[in-house]
């Protein structure tokens, strides 16, 4: 018997694999001794479309497929000779992506069928929530947690267990228990990844959390740009219901969840869980005050307990492997494994898990494979608009919630956006400021006018109208900003400003008093010209200038208006012979 | 809210009212089904909501300016989301969005005059490893170029 599996997350499918998935079965389908199936995403986004032939123990992983691949495919697994896909197997130093992690969040992505509840119940898959309702008590689970150290994935790091206690300590008969999957870091797609890929793995996760904290409705908020994410999970509540492993009187015991998927409408800030419950309650998600705390008084006001999505499931392994299992991994501050969603300008982009302690350098240089096209690396975003910027400096920082806190930039929910030195950190900042000034819910003053201030700042900085005098304004706001901010959006807006004038200071510099843009990105900061030694005067940039701002005659040395060119760079590009020169 | 005279057919969103109308904090489900039934939120079905729920028009209008995902002007044939996250900035999603304007002249929160494409720039669209990355309706098209967007929409025009 062969098994195929395709590769089929979001990503994969926006490869391609979808195409690659229906090729392969209109070949196969009369074939007996193939079963073909899809699976989620397994992390290796940069060889999508990826597909798994199982023949037996011994698996084929064939990569960048097409699908006009199909064929080929099609006859090595009718006739076993493996030869005829040779080309298309994963290459050794590719494969030690995935060798150099250790999975625990992402153990099933990428390896079962996430449409088919089945193959996680082979895989070990609801023997967690069931050695719980069979012999273990609530407190007996906040203990597990307790000692696994598990700390919340989504970026604060707060420890799981005591939320839980603190929730399972509130008085009232009526509990909720949420997963916040509004997933909106841009640059972090691990949850999605995890729902796509693993759906039952998050319900045992917050099965197991339900009970610790005595709910009996659990709601899951996805945000709206995930629909596949949606579609996934309605079918595994479907199939996990349908087997007594969620709704009434779970597996006889007594214990009842009833699960209900809400999704979001598209606002950064329902991320943070006041605002969430705002907007689960059909509001607008703007962030209440704390106290009092969703855990004394959240979703209609009732006890409710909050985590991510990658802090469920971790769950269902540490209950079935201890805590002490979980713990024994990482530093003494974090422990466990992270994942990262590593992207930008990576050779091997992806999803990488690792146990807390290891080094950026580790996840960008030996697992990330460096940067693409081997270019100079210049900073890792991480955090996302709350996070930031860290240079190449301090990659040995070692991962864990304290030591990266202290660079300035946080864990985050893991997104790690690599950059070189084409980009600028001055207008970095400002895509970040641009990013959460139109997301501010517009609640508090600080937030509201604060990062409006800031964004109109750095707008001017690389405009080429700096001040003298804005780093220092930029700081006096950012602090400011810190302090009387009302949630987490605002309170960390600052971090990208804070981070790249800590870092890059010298850019911000060369923007405000010599009006240059050292990464040569924005261009109202700079000049074209064309070197006369180099240019042979081919025309071609002349014709396709869309300003006429290139003038010359054929064969001789070409010259570049500077008052009409308005620096779309069309001619750099165009260039054969380099002989455009920006400064 | 005042100047929209359009009259819809109320009737669509009889069912998804009777439904949802009176469970306390359905107001975003019901402003969602009823953007997938009318593909946008015209005045006069957001004056019918607010009446048939019990809140005020303006508590109605509140909630769904404050997300996103609403639409208040009908949109083109075809959606086109251009990712805005990270990965996809750092990858160039400016020069997309330029090479978009140039292709059909709209740039985002607008219609082309024809009525086939609509520009809108979203958060990120989860699809790092691909960036930049645009959605098309319900396709996503990954490792964009200034002229492979082109293509796209030229082949998208020539079929509509």
């Amino acid at each position: 018997m062969i098994r195929i599996a395709v590769g089929q997350g979001s990503c994969g499918i926006a490869a391609g694999a979808g195409k690659v998935y229906s090729a392969l079965k209109e070949l196969l389908t009369d074939v007996k001794e193939v079963s073909l199936g899809v699976t989620g995403c397994i992390g290796m986004c940069f060889l999508e479309p990826i597909v798994d032939i199982y023949e037996g123990e011994k698996l084929h992983r064939l990569v960048r497929v097409t699908a006009s691949d199909a064929e080929k495919i099609a006859e090595a697994v009718k006739t076993g000779d493996f030869s005829l896909v040779s080309t298309l197997e994963i290459e050794k130093e590719d494969a030690a992506f995935l060798e150099k992690q250790t999975r625990i969040a992402l153990r099933n992505c990428g390896i079962i069928d996430p449409t088919d509840i089945n193959s996680y119940i082979e895989k070990g898959g609801y023997s967690a929530i069931k050695s719980v309702l069979e012999g273990k008590t609530p407190e007996d689970v906040i203990e597990i947690i307790k000692t696994s150290g598990l700390a919340g994935r989504g970026g604060a790091g707060f420890p799981t267990w005591f939320k839980w206690n603190a929730a399972r300590n509130s008085g009232g008969e009526k509990k909720y228990l949420i997963c916040n999957a509004d997933e909106g870091d841009p640059g972090a797609f691990m949850d999605r990844a995890v729902i796509e890929s693993d759906p039952h793995t998050l319900l045992e996760g917050m099965l197991i959390g339900a009970y610790a904290i005595g709910a009996d409705e659990a709601v899951i908020y996805v945000r709206a740009e995930y629909p596949l994410a949606i579609v996934r999970l309605e079918e595994a509540i479907r199939q996990a219901t349908e087997k007594g492993y969620a709704g009434e009187n779970i597996l006889g015991s007594g214990f009842t969840c009833n699960f209900r998927i809400k999704a979001g409408a598209g606002a950064f800030v329902c991320g943070e869980e006041t605002a969430l419950i705002e907007s689960l309650e059909g509001e607008r998600g703007m962030p209440r005050l704390k106290p009092p705390f969703p855990a004394q008084a959240g979703y209609w006001l009732k006890p409710s307990n909050i985590n991510n999505v990658e802090t469920f499931a971790n769950v269902a392994w540490i209950i079935n492997n201890g805590g002490e299992a979980f713990a024994a991994m990482g530093t003494e501050d974090s422990k466990g494994t992270k994942v990262f969603a590593l992207t930008g300008k990576i050779k091997r982009g992806g999803l990488v898990e690792i146990p807390m302690g290891k080094t950026l350098r580790d996840v960008i240089f030996d697992i990330g494979g460096g940067i693409k096209n081997d270019a100079e690396f210049k900073a890792v975003q991480m955090g996302g608009p709350s996070g930031g910027c860290i240079p190449a400096e301090i990659l040995d920082t070692v991962i864990d919630y304290k030591k990266l806190g202290a660079t300035g930039a946080i864990m985050g929910s893991g997104g790690m956006v690599v950059m070189d030195t084409s980009t600028c950190m001055v207008g970095m900042a400002k895509f970040f400021l641009d990013f959460t000034a139109k997301e501010s819910c517009g609640k508090c003053v600080h937030c509201r006018i604060g990062t409006k201030r800031m964004q109109e700042i750095l707008t001017r900085i690389v405009g080429g109208e700096g001040r003298e005098g804005d780093i220092e304004l930029l700081e006096e706001l950012c602090l400011a900003i810190k302090d009387g901010a009302l949630c987490g959006l605002g309170q960390t807006a600052p971090n990208p400003v804070l981070t790249t004038i800590r870092y890059f200071r010298h850019e911000y510099e060369a923007h405000i008093n010599e009006k240059k843009c050292p990464a040569h990105e924005c261009t109202e900061l700079l000049t074209f010209e064309i070197d006369p030694e180099k240019c042979r005067g081919c025309t071609l940039c002349a014709k396709k200038c869309p300003v006429s701002a290139i003038t010359g005659e054929t064969k001789k040395a070409h010259v570049i208006d500077g008052e009409k060119c308005i620096k779309c760079g069309q001619c750099k590009t165009l260039c054969k012979f380099g002989a455009i020169k920006v400064n | 809210m005042c100047c929209n005279h359009k009259k819809s057919d109320l009737a669509l969103l009889e069912d998804v009212l009777d439904k949802y109308a009176s469970v306390e904090g359905s107001l975003i489900t019901i402003l969602q089904k009823a953007q997938e039934i009318y593909g946008y939120l015209p005045t006069d079905v957001l004056y019918h909501i607010a009446e048939k729920t019990g809140k005020t028009p303006a508590r109605v209008m509140g909630v769904a300016t404050f997300y996103t995902q609403f639409r208040f002007k009908p949109v083109g044939k075809y959606l086109i989301l251009l990712c805005q996250g990270t990965a996809c900035h750092v990858n160039g999603s400016e020069r997309i969005a330029d090479a978009i304007y140039e292709a059909i002249g709209i740039r985002d929160g607008e219609t082309t005059e024809d009525g086939l494409f609509t520009l809108t720039h979203v958060a990120c669209l989860g699809c790092c490893s691909l960036s930049p990355v645009m959605m098309i309706n319900d396709d996503t098209y990954g490792s964009l170029t200034p002229s492979k967007v082109k293509e796209i929409l030229t082949s998208l025009k020539e079929e509509a």
